[in-house]
């Protein structure tokens, strides 16, 4: 504990550096890049949605492709829509109008639920651990097709038993993964913030999904845990899945992300590889531009928090 | 493909609307017991209800009578010398009614409307009379009902107002569903009684006095209950148990000291006047003039003063509004105040418009009010103004159809099929997720 | 004082039907609130379909005790569908409302003159014990020890009351602790989590709001059998009554809600007893009996207060599993 806090203070401001250098999946996309441009191989495509509440257009998407097996990152300020997509996506929101598929199935009308079981599978921005369950039990309930869920049967063990070890030692497997096996008897409520995003991340991974879409999952993770989460990211794609992810801190979204998509007013206003992506006018707009045209009440901290992301795009990698 | 997912989506809808229909369809088919009865029922029983119906001097035949209450009902009809008994099983409250159909043509009860509430004293009898004038109300068209009930439904709607906009502006503020508000309407009216029949004040002074005590309370719970369990952190679920707990420990409370009997506000009797097709008493315009000057000062208050807007911006947002330098806990502090005088109010009215004052007369509407706020929109106060009127309305008018001892369900139906198309109630807004 | 009758009194509340029956209603309470989060304030509603349909299903239709059995598990079982069509997507909050005015709505249809040839009305119903005496099997006679002595009705009825409780604490703590009991207990800390896991969190909370309500009706068949079915019986208080028991033995918890019934009951009695004597005795000449039948009820809202405020977990709940439904 001590020495972890000496070498932090050794290092101080450093991001964190990848144990080793992420394999980087090129040619994406087809033709130039910018909003909208086609993939190769899209897994996630939409069209034309749009979400408004009351007067304000959280979400007006065109056109957009997410590519298959790679990591991709949505980033924007604060406010841009990102979640309000991802709610729209999931099948937690519904929009005005617009259609989308996944995996070439139409998901436009499709309930949350059924969305997950297809294998597009999301966590929350405020991470939503299921506090007075074990840490055990809400890896369990990620698993998917359990006979034991059905009211009759759940009442003859012998049906569901065996299922149930085996869905036992994947869990344990995830959280040996994730360096939560010690505290598998443990109320998530007992966890701290970061380790609930991690559970919630490995839960996430007990249905074997196809399409991970993490909100913001560095957000309040205490630094020592973001290299493993970042690490566990890299996993995903190493093991097929497709990963999309909202995130603030541009190293990272550097680090890892084969793809960057930048939301601004709920519009896609560039795409791109993300070294090139940073470069775009259209971008440092979107951060800046909040504060153009708002002259009145700003937000220290909002304020500090965009300087420093314009900060972070401009500069070069290391 | 496409039209079987719509079909599972209004599936569910199509059902709830179907049973209700089937409901409404049932509730119309009277079941028509008319059997003949003897001048006296019951008679196997102790304690006798009894009463002379007459006219002029002069003894109607053949009205129709009925008792009810303590679990046990029962009909009969006078006798040629216009005379009526009732045997019941036990001492205790019983709601006499007088079918004025069974009237003669030109005649009807005149004062104190054709239901009293009635209750033993010391002696095993007990007499009812009804008070008989000349009237046309065997002869009121449709369309004149209807205007009638209307304006009744208004003026029932306006009262329910005044404890909706309490009830939901203290939602909003704090996020409690507060039980006991039925109560807070409960204490308006006993102390109106209080103060006006039992100590001599004038009814004004009394009304008055009635109201600054409701103040009073609210400022009391407040300050010994709600906040220090705000302070506690105790989440909104617990708070509203707390509430249903409170509100019984005080219901019973009035029970213990006031008892189980009913008693009238001075000048509940008034002789209705006439407008057109409309019969009102004067104590009814005058609740009517009330509540809209209120409900105006209300409006006022939350549109245009600091501390209205401060309220609105609260009920809003409540961490917004702390960080924004608005002091919250002064907020809901004003909130209970002026939400608690509020429901003494809409009770004193209540206490006209029933007529009369019990210990369990706020818990009988507190269904209607939260009705009316969960209509309008949970914690929005022009909301709560929109679904009282909507409940108020539609209680008094769906006598013309119904039942009039189903008055209320025809209201919390309305309650279930509005929240089934708009979860949010008519003035609510969505959550946010994730 | 005549303690020993106070005393004898109360034990009789122990093991009594309507002991049975409550415990049983704040059982079906605890799978909708304790484990599942549903906010259901129309319990007594649930027990109201059961009773009636019962005492209708034999009164008027001549149906065999099974048949009774079944019309009125089935009424709640399409009470609960329709109440759960449209409340089962709302906030906790507006489904409490909804669901006390569902419950409502129910009583003043049995209490309305209109079907007062089914229902008997404010008069409600009585005279259909008969067919479940008809099964006993015990011959004529008492038995029993002490307070806990009955005749050969009463003792089947208690038998019967207490099996089907044991019976069904049993299937509510195999069902907890399945798979299918763990959808529910997420669904209680945050459904949007199970949601986005896959469940189909909806008609979860319908075989919740199913389950529960079932066992609330058929506590309110074990309630109807030692009275008269009176619609007055079914008012929103009895829910109230059904949360203090609840929350006094603990919400998500099996045995809580029976051990909190037969506290709730013992004590009361004990209360009545002692507080009718006492005025009796001139013990307390500021009061009149009426006012001491009052009395417990005030502390009945009082106690809901304070175990809310001061044992959330109940008596039997452990703090650290389960404090509350937020
Ligand atoms: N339920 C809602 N009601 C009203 N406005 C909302 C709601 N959800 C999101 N918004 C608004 O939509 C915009 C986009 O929000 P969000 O998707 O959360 O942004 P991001 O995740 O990119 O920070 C914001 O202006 C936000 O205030
Ligand atoms: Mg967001």
């Amino acid at each position: 504990m001590s020495a972890n806090a000496v070498s932090q203070a050794a290092a101080p401001l450093e991001p964190p550096v990848p144990t080793k250098k992420p394999v980087k999946t090129t040619g994406l996309h087809i033709g130039e890049a910018g909003p909208g441009c086609a993939k190769v191989d899209p897994i996630l495509v939409v069209d034309n949605v749009r979400r408004t509440f009351g007067g304000l257009t959280a979400v007006d998407v065109a056109h957009l492709e997410v590519p298959r097996g790679a990591i991709t990152a949505l980033i924007g300020p604060n406010g841009a829509g990102k979640t309000t997509l991802f709610n729209l996506l999931t099948g937690f929101d519904k929009p005005n109008d617009g259609k989308w598929t996944f995996d070439g199935r139409s998901l436009a009308g499709v309930p949350a639920y059924k969305v997950a079981r297809m294998g597009q599978i999301r966590t929350f921005q405020l991470t939503k651990a299921l506090g007075l369950l074990t840490v055990m039990d809400n890896m369990l309930l990620g698993a998917k097709g359990q006979t034991g869920e059905n009211m009759f049967r759940a009442l003859m063990p012998f049906l569901w038993r065996n299922q149930e070890e085996e869905n036992r030692a994947k869990a344990l497997d995830l959280l040996t993964r994730f360096k939560l096996e010690t505290k598998k008897n443990d109320y998530a409520a007992s966890l701290s913030g970061g380790q609930r995003k991690l559970l919630e991340m490995a839960r996430a991974l007990m249905s074997d999904p196809t399409l991970v879409m993490l909100d913001e999952p560095m957000a309040g993770v205490n630094p020592a845990l973001t290299q493993s989460l970042l690490d566990h990211i890299l996993n995903l794609k190493s093991q097929g899945m497709t990963v999309l992810f909202v995130e603030h801190d541009m190293h990272m979204v550097r680090h890892i992300a084969d793809w960057v998509i930048v939301m601004a007013e709920g519009k896609v206003v560039a795409e791109g590889d993300p070294h090139e992506v940073m470069q775009n006018p259209a971008v440092i707009d979107a951060y800046l531009g909040q504060h153009h045209d708002e002259d009145i009440g700003v937000d220290p901290d909002t304020e500090t928090e965009h300087v420093s992301a314009i900060k972070e795009l401009l500069d070069d990698e290391r | 493909m496409k039209s079987t997912l719509t079909a599972q989506r209004y599936l569910p809808r199509m059902l709830v609307i179907l049973f209700v229909t089937l409901l409404a369809a049932l509730s119309m088919a009277t079941f028509s017991a008319g059997s003949a009865h003897a001048d006296e029922v019951g008679t196997e029983y102790g304690f006798t209800l009894s009463g002379n119906v007459k006219f002029n001097g002069e003894a109607l035949d053949g009205v129709a009578i009925a008792v009810k209450g303590n679990g046990y009902t029962a009909d009969t009809v006078t006798d040629a010398a216009g005379k009526w008994a009732i045997g019941v099983p036990e001492k205790g409250t019983y709601e006499v009614t007088l079918d004025e159909q069974t009237l003669p043509k030109g005649v009807v009860v005149a004062k104190g409307g054709n239901v009293i509430d009635t209750e033993f004293g010391l002696t095993d009898r007990k007499s009812v009379n009804f008070f008989l004038g000349e009237g046309t109300r065997n002869t009121v068209s449709f369309f004149d009902q209807f205007v009638n009930r209307f304006v009744n439904g208004l003026n029932f709607g306006l009262l329910l107002a005044l404890a909706a906009i309490g009830l939901s502006l203290i939602f909003g503020t704090t996020g409690l569903s507060n039980f006991a508000h039925a109560e807070m309407i409960t204490l308006g009216a006993l102390m109106t009684l209080v103060f006006s029949v039992n100590l001599g004040l004038p009814i004004w002074l009394a009304i008055l006095i009635a109201i600054a005590l409701s103040g009073a309370l609210g400022y009391g719970l407040d300050a010994v209950i709600w906040k220090p369990l705000r302070r506690k952190g105790v989440a909104v679920i617990p708070l509203m148990i707390v509430s249903i707990g409170l509100s019984l420990a005080l219901r019973y409370l009035y029970q213990y000291f006031f008892g189980g009997s009913t008693s009238q506000l001075p000048g509940s009797g008034m002789t209705d006047l006439k407008f057109g097709p409309i019969s009102l008493s004067p104590i009814d315009l005058a609740s009517m003039g009330i509540s809209i000057v209120v409900l105006l000062a209300v409006a006022f208050f939350l549109l245009r003063t600091r501390i209205g807007k401060a309220t609105r911006a609260v009920s809003d947002n409540p961490s917004l509004a702390s960080a924004s330098g608005i002091d919250v806990d002064n907020v809901i502090r004003i909130v209970w105040v002026v939400g608690a005088a509020l429901a003494g109010l809409s009770g004193v009215l209540w206490a006209y418009f029933r007529p009369g004052v019990s210990w369990d007369m706020g818990f009988q509407i507190l269904l209607l009010v939260f009705a009316a706020v969960t209509l309008g929109g949970l914690g929005t106060a022009f909301g709560a103004l929109v679904g009282s009127l909507i409940v108020g309305l539609f209680v008094e008018l769906s006598t013309l159809w119904l039942p009039s001892d189903m008055k209320v369900v025809g209201a919390l139906v309305i309650l279930i099929l509005v929240l089934l198309f708009r979860p949010q109630g008519i003035l609510g807004r969505k959550e946010r997720i994730g | 004082m005549d303690w020993g009758a106070i005393f004898s009194n109360a034990a009789v509340e122990l093991i009594s039907p309507t002991t049975a029956a409550y415990a049983l209603a704040a059982l079906g309470l605890a799978v909708h609130f304790g484990y599942t989060g549903l906010l259901n304030f129309g319990q007594a509603g649930f027990m109201a379909l059961g009773a009636y349909g019962y005492a209708i299903s034999i009164l008027t239709f001549g149906f065999p005790v099974w048949g009774a059995f079944l019309v009125g598990v089935g009424a709640s079982v399409i009470f609960a569908l329709i109440l759960g069509i449209p409340t089962l997507r709302l906030r906790a909050d507006y489904l409490a409302i909804v669901t006390i005015a569902a419950a409502e709505i129910v009583r003043l249809l049995f209490t309305t003159n209109t079907y007062a040839s089914v229902t008997g009305s404010a008069n409600g119903l009585s005279g259909y014990k008969n067919e479940f005496a008809a099964l006993n099997p015990l011959a004529d006679g008492t038995y029993g020890f002490g307070p806990f002595t009955n005749n050969a009705y009463d003792t089947w009825l208690r038998i019967v009351a207490w099996s089907i409780v044991i019976l069904a604490a049993l299937l509510v703590w195999q069902i907890m602790r399945s798979p299918w009991g763990r959808v529910i207990k997420g669904i209680r800390e945050d459904e949007d989590a199970v949601r986005a896991l896959g469940k189909n969190v909806y008609a979860y909370k319908m075989q919740s709001l199913i389950f529960g309500g079932v066992l609330g009706t058929i506590a309110g068949m074990i309630f109807a059998l030692p009275r008269a079915v009176v619609p007055s019986n079914y008012q929103t208080t009895l829910t109230f009554f059904i949360y203090a028991i609840l929350l006094l033995g603990g919400a998500a918890t099996v045995l809580g809600p029976i051990i909190g019934s037969m506290i709730f009951w013992v004590l009361l009695s004990f209360f009545s007893g002692f507080v009718a004597r006492a005025v009796e005795a001139g013990w307390l000449p500021f009061m009149t009996s009426i006012q001491g039948g009052q009395l417990r009820f005030i502390l009945v809202g009082v106690a809901i207060m304070l175990i809310v405020i001061f044992r959330p977990q109940g008596v039997f709940g452990n703090k650290k599993e389960l404090a509350f439904v937020r």
